[in-house]
């Protein structure tokens, strides 16, 4: 069991959890992620790790609740236990090396795009950051990116902060300026990523970005994080989740990651209902 | 007096038009009078060459005994002493290939039903025995297993039995490997897995789930820094294969593993699980051994109509032949002589159907087995909305591609003496990540093998 030693709401709907875990917090590295089990009846899902502390034996996670799992997460406070925690997976982002980088992240996703952010900025790369979200109401860890980028562009959809408009905009203006980067490094949802790429294609700037699949195990054991990248069938949990996101078939991604999405529903609903029954 | 009947007592089973819409066990077991009944038909012949059928050496005519005595804890104790998963077993190993192969009874008539009595033993002890195993006296030596599979829990068990202390080291949530994820709850409950796993945990052994070695930890990471005197790898072949033919990453087609999986480890076909699976309408299972049939009896349990394509004949079918009757009876077609060679999608990527070609058997391969030749023209379409890849596993390279100096095969297997020493010193291995994927009693006696070159090795420091 995994204890959760912190629970902060950022958002009504996205919560930082930082969970016990000294083993995975020892190992941990900026672009990997972990794979979690609520309770008994509980589904494993991943999510990218967010911080770690090794001295605090600690792991933290930013989840956005968005159905029954994550609703359920939700539910559980300080001093509540996980059933399942296992990680570091996946492969750490390569982030050695490069002098000028752009980091694109969306919604939530920004909570990924810090660590690996901040991983550049600390292996000395000029770090500028675009980072978007629906409206003003959701913008997260603005602070903590200003910190270690030395550009910051916030953009939110409905132009209530910041820049109004989409990321692949404002990264544009930053590219067509004259800023040259060897890298963009995206993370986001995938609808997002894939127009990040589209986006940086035309200027030839190598861009990477960070997979999110439906998995199970995590282990490289069923494939059913399967992607095709530059035609060859690569597992997400083992492969990546970091891929050149010029190969990766978006469309072929997304619309597997919609799979379950009937059922999703219906379970959220349910658990909705369950949780405020008990909560009565 | 010998109970001299020519035919095995029948092993009494759902109906399959009733079992075929439920996950509860298949065979229901032999009742004590059975069981006594049975046993009666064992010659307890002197040089007993079932025993040599059977990978981990039971003392099956000792056994056989007790249990026509009516003494079923006394031939419980004598399977213990060499094996440390009866229960599970008793219910999966191809016994027609093993111990009941070399019967003397078989010669004229049906060998004696040995896996059955060792399931009814094993049971019976389960049901009636509470007390828990004397522990063993601790020896102060640490030896730490990867994996809590069948040649994983083996090792483990015959370890501790001789004082070490053991942790052993599990990826997912639940110990068991194949046992819990791959097998069906229609052919091994997973609540007799766990009473084994309890079992070598009331003999000292600690099982560390959620920690995947490679990642969370290193092997060198054990040995140095945990205090892990030996290692054994019985991490298996869990990496699914897939065919590369187009439309292989459509909605709707799985491997077999992740099938299974959420099946089985998940439990994705009961209400209250939070984890999602497909209810197909007409599954296409693409193989034929023992995983196809499990993934081919799994999808029709959740309503579907499933066809089991397979390129070669029914004959040269590689699963068990009693799995393939059972599927027969449960309504699985076979579509047998048949490979697909693409997989189709509506405009959605909602598979639709699959495209196969028929094939016919040509000359004998290199292996013997005659090979499939296509029969040009002849491909057609089977409307199917979900496809089950099975088609073998290899092992996972997670373990090699993160320990230094371990020397592995072509084939991804991990390369190993006769002893099941590695090339790595105190580094032993066995079971699928050593062979690529077997049978459960090989892996058994892979783990038997290196618990005992570990004690000898360091007992003699």
């Amino acid at each position: 069991m995994f204890r959760i030693v912190r629970k902060e709401a950022l958002k009504p709907t996205v919560v930082l959890f930082e969970i016990e875990a000294p083993m995975i917090a020892k190992k941990a590295q900026p672009g990997q992620f972990i794979i979690l089990r609520v309770d008994e009846n509980g589904e494993r899902i991943p999510l990218t790790i967010h911080d770690y502390d090794r001295e605090k034996g600690t792991v933290s996670i930013i989840v956005q609740i968005v159905g029954a799992t994550t609703e359920k997460l939700n539910h559980l406070n300080e001093g509540d236990c996980l059933q399942d925690f296992v990680g570091p997976l996946g492969k750490a982002t390569e982030t050695e090396g490069k002098k000028k980088v752009a980091v694109v992240g969306g919604g939530v996703g920004c909570a990924i795009a810090y660590p690996v952010l901040k991983k550049f900025h600390d292996d000395g790369a000029e770090v500028h950051a675009v980072v978007g979200f629906k409206s003003k109401d959701v913008v997260i860890l603005e602070d903590k990116f200003k910190a270690v980028s030395s550009v910051l562009k916030v953009c939110t959809d409905d132009g209530t902060y910041g820049q109004k408009g989409l990321v692949t905009d404002a990264l544009k203006e930053l590219i067509e300026a004259g800023n040259q980067y060897d890298e963009i490094f995206a993370i986001g949802p995938m609808i997002m990523m894939k127009f990040v790429c589209k986006t940086t294609e035309p200027y030839g700037i190598p861009t990477t970005v960070s997979m999110s699949p439906i998995m199970i195990d995590g282990t490289g054991m069923c494939g059913g994080c399967r992607l095709s990248v530059g035609g060859e069938m690569k597992f997400a949990c083992v492969d990546g989740p970091d891929f050149d996101g010029f190969k990766v078939d978006w469309d072929l991604a997304v619309k597997r990651n919609q799979m379950y999405k009937d059922f999703e529903k219906h379970k959220h609903e349910e658990t909705c209902n369950l949780l405020k029954k008990e909560a009565n | 007096m010998p109970n001299m009947s020519l035919k095995k007592n029948p092993m009494p089973a759902q109906d399959p038009n009733v079992r075929n819409k439920n996950f509860e066990e298949v065979t229901l077991g032999y009742t004590k009078e059975m069981a006594l009944d049975e046993a009666q038909r064992c010659l307890h012949c002197k040089n007993h060459p079932c025993i040599q059928g059977c990978p981990v050496m039971i003392h099956i005519p000792e056994f056989i005994a007790e249990v026509a005595k009516g003494d079923f804890e006394a031939a419980y104790q004598i399977i213990s002493q060499t094996s440390s998963l009866p229960a599970v077993c008793g219910r999966v190993c191809p016994q027609e290939s093993q111990c009941e192969k070399y019967c003397v009874r078989g010669v004229k008539g049906e060998p004696v039903g040995i896996g059955r009595l060792e399931r009814f033993v094993a049971d019976w002890h389960n049901a009636n025995v509470t007390a828990a195993p004397e522990k063993p006296k601790a020896n102060g030596h640490k030896v730490a297993v990867i994996g809590s599979g069948p040649s994983g829990l083996t090792c483990a068990g015959d370890l501790a039995k001789k004082g070490y202390d053991v942790t052993v080291f599990e990826a997912l949530h639940l110990a068991g490997g194949v046992l819990v994820y791959g097998i069906p709850e229609f052919r091994l409950p997973k609540a007799i897995v766990q009473k084994e796993v309890d079992g070598l945990k009331a003999l000292g052994v600690t099982i560390a789930t959620d920690t995947v070695v490679g990642r969370t930890i290193s092997i060198d990471e054990l040995m140095e820094e945990e205090g892990f005197e030996a290692v054994f790898i019985g991490s298996g072949a869990g990496l699914p294969m897939f065919m590369h033919i187009p439309g292989e990453n459509y909605k709707g087609v799985y491997s077999a593993n992740e099938f299974l999986t959420r099946i089985n480890l998940m439990k994705a076909y009961k209400p209250e699980s939070d984890t999602p699976i497909q209810h197909p309408k007409r599954v296409a299972v693409v193989g034929g051994g023992n995983v196809a049939m499990d993934a081919a009896r799994c999808s029709k349990r959740l309503g579907a109509e499933v066809y089991v394509v397979y390129r070669r004949g029914m004959e040269e079918l590689p699963a068990r032949h009693e799995e393939v009757e059972h599927a027969e009876e449960e309504g699985v077609i076979f579509k047998t002589l048949h490979n697909p060679v693409e997989i189709l999608a509506d405009e959605n990527d909602d598979v639709r159907a699959i495209r196969c070609i028929k094939m016919e058997l040509g000359e004998p391969d290199a292996s013997g087995r005659r090979r499939p030749v296509e029969i040009p023209g002849s491909e057609f379409e089977i409307e199917v909305d979900c496809v089950i890849m099975s088609l073998g596993t290899s092992p996972n390279p997670l373990i090699k591609s993160t320990t230094e100096g371990l020397e592995i095969n072509k084939k991804g297997g991990i390369v190993v003496n006769e002893d099941g020493l590695t090339s790595r010193k105190s580094v032993y291995a066995g079971g699928d990540a050593v062979t690529g994927a077997a049978t459960v009693i090989l892996a058994m006696g892979a783990g038997k093998t290196a618990a005992k070159a570990i004690d000898e090795e360091i007992s003699k420091r």
